[in-house]
């Protein structure tokens, strides 16, 4: 969840600037300290956990600075613009700003952009943009004009894509708004057209960027308080052409429709945004985290003296401006997922199947656009992302799929389903689901050679699927013996019946060591203890004391190791996993999976007695470790809980207790469970003795707080 | 408000009776409770909860069973053998009837009402009729081999199932004769027990037969094959009562674990009409053997040795969600056991079979609010009255003198002179009691102590002149032609020129001790009295009433007083009215005419009429003591309703002089302490 802090305050920042706030915070080359310009005259370098200034300098009386003062990364020197065309460039030793050094540009500049790993660009008002370096050999060389006459620049972001520096800048003219994308490696620049929201005379307000491999994603803030995104491929097919792109709704009523000031906007990460302004028409202005994935609004803050709709973001800090003074909200988020808050497994969207390009048919997506926002302002929920519908490759529908499914290559059904899988989901996505995955497994059962085991998995990995959807998916993977799709299954569907449970565990018991090794399996459930194989010894019994478990004589511990498979590794035998990693995390997907004893006992019977033994020595292995901590939990990500391995310890013995007394390599551990039974045995009767001790003292203590039988007291009413 | 002394007593060694059985009436929502001395004793459950009237128990009048008959009749069984009524208004015994079929263990009204069943020690099951008068003994069903311990009619009345030792029989009540016999396993958790006890059946009326046993099982027959249909396991140790709601959707059974579980018949799955019966809820209010449960149709009521009564509201059947909706456990008596000779500071008690009259002690100390002063003397335990026969005492009072002490069992009134030379005491029983004095449901002697007032059940009020020595009858108020209910309340105005008395429902009749006649009688309250006083000097009449209200009369002008009309138009605060114990003690101070001393079993008030009555917004009872608060605010949250819940349970509070209250407490731990240690459960390795 992610979490605003205290928010503190830059102290003596008075900011003669007025209600625009400050011209820019940016970041310099050390952690924690910030560079502030103001609107007028002054750059103030900040140590921000200090909350103190280590740095001011000032432009002559009659200067002013137009562009925010950035940091040379490469050289550890400020650059900073004033009356447009003047650059200065200092150091931190440096006192005056009239003595460093100047250069005189011939052309108006709008921004300096400098980031760590490439050296500072300088975007000029015409639209050209030069490297500060190529800037300075000739101050004054002619600068070309790229954008039209009236169109004015505004909002710009520099960023590296792959150690490509890559150069964004919105315009704007007569309400059109364009994005230019300039590439360095091939000093190529793309001009879009931005056709955002519905809203024909919605004035875009604020502006921010993500960027992933192949796209740059661009937020936008618009006027009826929308955020929408839009997609401008970093790689465009035809650079030459002007082309239109597409935003599409990505939070709706973020802010106040008609707030006509102070709203800004920053992606804080892939899933998360800041939004300043206010929630409502009426209310005071706020900054707010919204979780875009899931439309949540995660945490707000209430700004009550005002903002200037500024909002910068460097490292775990939100720069603001807060009334009159430049305030600091530590933020903090943690990857959050739906399933996550829902006590689900991790989420499973596979980010391999984001490969559908991003463009968009507008026509077809504004249908399904407004669509969907009826039916969501129906719902009064907020709006779920849209995801685009591509228009070419076409994705399947699912006839189409089921079609495919009768006839196509394993890896035409696969690359098919991944597109399916990839739009959005309907309502009666899980039912289609179903079908899919009953198709699949007819034409499994009619062609013995068709498995095709990825798309199954994906299948499953959707979350909808349970047993009772689909009964013949598990009862395939147990003919395959792919356990790892058993484990997925185990794992995923909440209703297996206790026989397959059973037949599960038969499979992961009796399957080779050497044939698991080549399969994936979900470790997450087994952590370092099972894979310290051969190696470390198990602390001595104390720890195991603390539950009752005495095993005072070392002897009957070591025979009962002997007896096991290896007698001449007796001693470490129980200190060490009986069973591979790989096979502990699938016998833990059983521990895990729901049963109830009346139906997994009988089929509990049919297990081999070895592998009885094998499962029984995990299990009472599992159970030494437990005991090691005071909390009895494993540990790692979901293990199996010391409830259950003793559910299963007793549901093994009550299935196969003759089989496993006439056998001898189980006679040890049967010696080693019977005295820990014992012992519990013991305490617990030694508990109830003291139980007794107890009450009695408890007595003894009440009569001495009881009072006579018979007391004078003073009371007064009042 | 002031500074008190309070004797504050425990040494009052009261043990309320485990309960046996409870028998609920539908028709006037009154509720039927025996206890194990035999006592019987009947809760409006409509005039919230109160315990309006009791029969007083008997030594040798083990109550094994209660139920209604038509008419509202209340009949019970024992181990004595007999068949009793009880008369309602005159609250006493109508008859007793031997079934002569020795100790009665189990007795049903059919579902009619006209006919009453018992099943007794020797196997027998006997059919009466209930006849407007009496009951009439018709026949008696097949014998079996042991006794009955449990009966239930089927709902038409055609058959009865018999809970016996081992087995269950299903009688043909037309002709008698058993058509099935249901054997019950005698195994209790894997090991065989000698007998299985069925403690209760219950028919219902598709067949089906439910019995819950000694080995822990509630089981469901199918009557009509006789046939074993489902067996819940649910307690370690007997479940001991059983009882279906009449619209035969749940039941409650009690077990002797002291855990109540509530069975529901639901539907299998959503929208089926298949249903079957599920466990619901376990309730554990009790910590010994529930003997008996009963179900209203919005409430399970249960109680055992433990002596509580509790009232569980189900709710889903609470239609509002207010005061009602809450858990009620009853504990004590609504009515006085203990009275005072303020002069003397005597205290006496009343006990079942005997009486304790003790000498409080003394302090010369003083001190601040909280403190427990050093006793110069200690209390005095100056005599134990035992008493005669086999039978309870009713109701016993000291007068205010301290010389005079009289009680009153069913069949006899007792009167005794106290002589104190010094710290000695001597008693004198004054003998030749006339015989109108035979039973007395209420006493009370005058405030000078001439003259004695004895409510008789028969509804009459005698007044008799107590001179040194002996007595002389004054007069006897008889009831007014067409009632017989009787008195069970008295109270007598400190000139002794007024004599207030009140039943179980009609109105408070004051008389004119001066005059001998009916003064007024103060208009009929829907809800019935728990306490009434006289007020010193303005004779103003204070009645509480079960719903909490409180009236002020005055019996000079025969109207409410001003007081009280502003105090109903304005209605008493809310969480006054949602006490849940009655009222049972009202009393004066001398000095301050303004003040009303009242008390509930867990709070004593002070009501200064001269102080703003609070409204729903103030803070009804505020412990803390006003500190560094200006004047100001003092004044203007002070409020008529001083009270404090510093003694509790608080079975007795009085005003002995101006400065000093007694408070008798009896802690529920002490009464814990002396009943029968519970089944023990284990905690640990179960």
């Amino acid at each position: 969840m992610a979490a605003l802090e205290e928010e503190f305050t830059l102290t003596a920042v008075l900011l003669g600037s007025g209600p625009d706030g400050p011209l820019g915070v940016e970041p310099s080359n050390k952690t924690d300290q910030f560079l502030v310009t103001d609107s007028g005259r002054t750059v103030i370098l900040y140590k921000v956990s200090d909350q103190k200034p280590l740095g001011s300098w000032s432009v002559k009386q009659g200067q002013i600075i137009t562009c925010p003062a950035v940091c040379n990364f490469q050289t550890g020197e400020f650059i900073v613009v004033h009356d447009n065309k003047v650059l200065r460039i200092w150091n931190n030793e440096d006192v005056n700003l009239d003595k460093v050094f100047k250069a005189t540009l011939s052309a108006e500049v709008y921004r300096i952009h400098s980031i760590q790993g490439t050296e500072p660009l300088v975007l000029f008002k015409e639209g050209a943009v030069r490297s500060l370096e190529a800037l300075l050999e000739e101050p004054q060389q002619k600068i070309e004009t790229v954008i039209s006459d009236e169109e004015v620049i505004k909002w710009t972001k520099f960023f590296m894509v792959f150690r490509h520096p890559v150069l964004i800048f919105i315009t704007e003219k007569h309400g059109n708004y364009f994005a230019y994308v300039q590439k360095f490696n091939s000093r190529i620049l793309s001009k879009y057209t931005l056709v955002l929201g519905q809203e024909e005379n919605s004035v875009i307000q604020s502006f921010s960027t993500s960027v992933d491999r192949k796209f740059i994603s661009l937020m936008s803030l618009s006027s009826d308080g929308c955020v929408y995104e839009t997609l401008i491929p970093i790689h465009p097919s035809d650079p030459e052409k002007n082309q239109r792109v597409v935003g599409s709704l990505l939070l709706k009523s973020a802010v106040s429709g008609n707030a006509r000031s102070g709203v800004g906007l920053t992606v804080l990460d892939k899933d998360h945004v800041a939004v300043l302004g206010p929630p409502l028409p009426t209310s005071k202005e706020c900054l707010s985290i919204w979780n875009i994935k899931f439309q949540t609004l995660q945490t707000s803050k209430e700004l009550p003296q005002g903002t200037s709709g500024q909002l910068w973001y460097y490292g775990e800090n939100l720069f603001m401006l807060h009334g009159k003074f430049l305030t600091v909200i530590p933020y903090k988020c943690e990857v959050s997922s739906l399933a996550g808050a829902l006590g689900k497994l991790k989420h499973s969207q596979n980010p391999g199947t984001h490969a559908i390009p991003h463009f968009v048919n507008w026509e077809a997506s504004q249908e399904s656009g407004l669509g969907s926002q009826n039916s969501e302002q129906t719902k009064r929920i907020l709006r779920r992302r849209k995801i685009e519908v591509s228009v070419q490759p076409e994705v399947p529908t699912s006839k189409q799929l089921l079609a495919t499914i009768k006839k196509g290559s394993e890896k035409h059904i696969e690359v098919e389903l991944r597109k399916f899988l990839a739009i959005k989901r309907t309502p009666d996505f899980h039912t289609i689901i179903g079908d899919i995955v009953i198709g699949l497994l007819e034409r499994c059962k009619t062609e013995p050679s068709f498995y095709p085991r990825n798309a199954l998995m994906q299948l499953i990995q959707t979350h909808v699927l349970s047993y009772s959807l689909c009964p013949g998916l598990m009862e395939i993977a147990l003919e395959k013996t792919d356990v790892q799709m058993l484990q997925l299954c185990l794992q995923q569907f909440p209703d297996i019946p206790e026989s397959v449970t059973c037949a599960c565990l038969k499979i992961f018991l009796g399957i080779g060591d050497d044939s698991l090794q080549e399969t994936d399996i979900n470790m997450e459930s087994v952590s370092d203890y099972a894979s310290t194989v051969q190696g470390e010894k198990m602390e001595e019994q104390a720890e195991i004391l603390q539950n009752g478990f005495n095993l005072e004589d070392d002897n009957c511990e070591n025979c009962a190791q002997q007896l096991s498979a290896k007698p001449q590794a007796a001693v470490e035998e129980a200190a060490l996993c009986p069973v591979i990693p790989k096979r502990a995390a699938l016998l833990n997907a059983i521990l895990h999976s729901a049963y109830s004893e009346t139906f997994l006992l009988p089929h509990l019977k049919g297990i081999p007695a070895q592998h009885i033994t094998l499962f029984l020595q995990y299990l009472y292995f599992l159970y030494l470790k437990c005991s090691e901590n005071v909390t009895m939990t494993l540990p790692g990500i979901h293990p199996p809980t010391l409830n259950q391995i003793m559910d299963w310890i007793c549901l093994l013995l009550d299935a196969n207790f003759t089989v496993v007394v006439m056998i001898p390599e189980a006679k040890r551990l049967l010696l080693s469970l019977y005295k820990f039974v014992k012992s519990q045995i013991s305490i617990c009767s030694e508990l109830n003795k003291i139980e007794v001790g107890f009450r009695e003292l408890q007595k003894l203590n009440q009569e001495k707080n009881n009072r006579e039988l018979y007391s004078i007291e003073v009371l007064e009413l009042f | 408000m002031g500074e008190f002394k309070v004797h504050r007593v425990r040494f009052f060694n009261y043990v309320p009776s485990g309960i046996r059985c409870v028998a609920y009436n539908d028709q006037s929502n009154r509720l039927a409770v025996s206890r194990t001395d035999g006592t019987v004793e009947i809760y409006n459950l409509s005039a919230n909860y109160f315990q309006e009237k009791f029969f007083p128990g008997h030594e040798s009048r083990a109550t094994e069973a209660l139920c209604w008959a038509k008419g509202q009749r209340l009949f019970s069984a024992g181990l004595n053998g007999e068949i009793i009524e009880y008369d309602l208004q005159a609250l006493n015994i109508k008859y007793a009837m031997d079934a002569f079929g020795g100790p009665i263990w189990s007795m049903a009204a059919s579902p009619s009402g006209s006919q009453l069943l018992v099943g007794c020690e020797d196997g027998s099951v006997k059919l009466f009729q209930v006849t407007p008068e009496k009951i009439q003994f018709e026949r008696n069903f097949d014998r079996q081999k042991s006794r009955i311990l449990s009966l239930s009619w089927h709902p038409s009345g055609t058959h009865v199932a018999a809970g016996s030792i081992d087995y269950i029989s299903v009688f043909d009540v037309k002709s008698g004769s058993a058509i099935h016999k249901m054997l019950v396993d005698r195994q209790y958790m894997g090991v065989s027990k000698r007998k299985c006890i069925i403690w209760g059946v219950a028919f219902l009326s598709d067949g089906t037969v439910i019995s819950v046993d000694s080995a822990g099982k509630v089981q469901f027959w199918d009557s009509a094959t006789g046939t074993l249909v489902k067996n819940h396991l649910i307690a370690n140790a007997d479940v001991q009562s059983i009882a279906v709601s009449d619209q035969e959707d749940s039941f409650v059974v009690g077990t002797a674990e002291g855990t109540v579980f509530h069975f529901q018949l639901v539907s299998v799955t959503s929208n089926s009409s298949e249903k079957q019966w599920v466990r619901t809820k376990p309730f554990q209010h009790h910590t010994h053997d529930v003997r008996a449960v009963a179900h209203s149709p919005t409430a399970l009521i249960s109680g055992g040795t433990d002596t509580h009564l509790v009232i569980r509201p189900l709710m889903e059947k609470v239609e509002v969600k207010n005061y009602d909706a809450a858990l009620r456990k009853i504990t004590f008596p609504h009515r006085r056991l203990v009275s005072c000779a303020k002069k003397r500071q005597l205290l006496l008690f009343q006990f079942a079979h005997h009486l304790e009259l003790w000498r409080l002690g003394s302090t010369v100390a003083t001190g601040k609010n909280g403190d427990t002063l050093p006793l110069s003397k200690d209390a005095d335990h100056l005599l134990h009255l035992k008493a005669k026969g086999p039978e309870n005492i009713i109701c016993s009072c000291i007068s205010p003198c301290g010389s005079w002490i009289a009680y009153s069992t069913t069949s006899r009134f007792f009167l005794y002179r106290l002589n104190h030379e010094h710290d000695n005491i001597s008693l004198q029983r004054v003998s030749k009691m006339p015989a109108f004095l035979r039973s007395a449901l209420q006493i009370l002697f005058s405030e000078d102590s001439t003259k004695l007032f004895v409510a008789s059940n028969q509804g009459s009020l005698h007044v008799i002149r107590l001179l040194e020595g002996s007595f002389k009858h004054l007069h006897t108020f008889q009831p007014q032609s067409g009632t017989v209910e009787s008195m069970c309340l008295l109270a007598v105005s400190p000139d002794g020129n007024w004599l207030a008395a009140s039943g179980t429902s009609a109105g408070v009749h004051v008389y004119s001790v001066k005059h001998l006649k009916l003064h007024c009688t103060v208009p009929a309250y829907n809800f019935p009295v728990t306490a009434l006083a006289i007020a010193p000097n303005t004779n103003n009449l204070v009645i509480a009433h079960s719903d909490q209200q409180v009236f002020e009369y005055s019996i000079p002008d025969k109207q409410y007083t001003e007081w009280s009309r502003t105090i109903q138009k304005q209605g008493f605060h809310h969480l006054w009215l949602q006490r849940d114990t009655p009222i049972t003690h009202i009393s004066f101070h001398p000095k301050r005419p303004m003040h009303i001393l009242l008390h509930d079993a867990y709070m004593f008030c002070i009501i200064d009429k001269s102080l703003p009555l609070p409204n729903d917004k103030t803070l009804l009872y505020n412990p803390l003591p006003p500190t560094n608060e200006s004047d100001v605010i003092r004044r203007r949250t002070a409020h008529a309703f001083k009270i404090s819940k510093i003694y509790k349970p608080l079975l007795f509070m009085e005003l002995l002089d101006e400065r000093t209250l007694v408070a008798v407490e009896r802690p529920l731990d002490d009464i814990i302490a002396q009943l029968p240690p519970p089944i023990k459960k284990k905690k640990f390795g179960t």
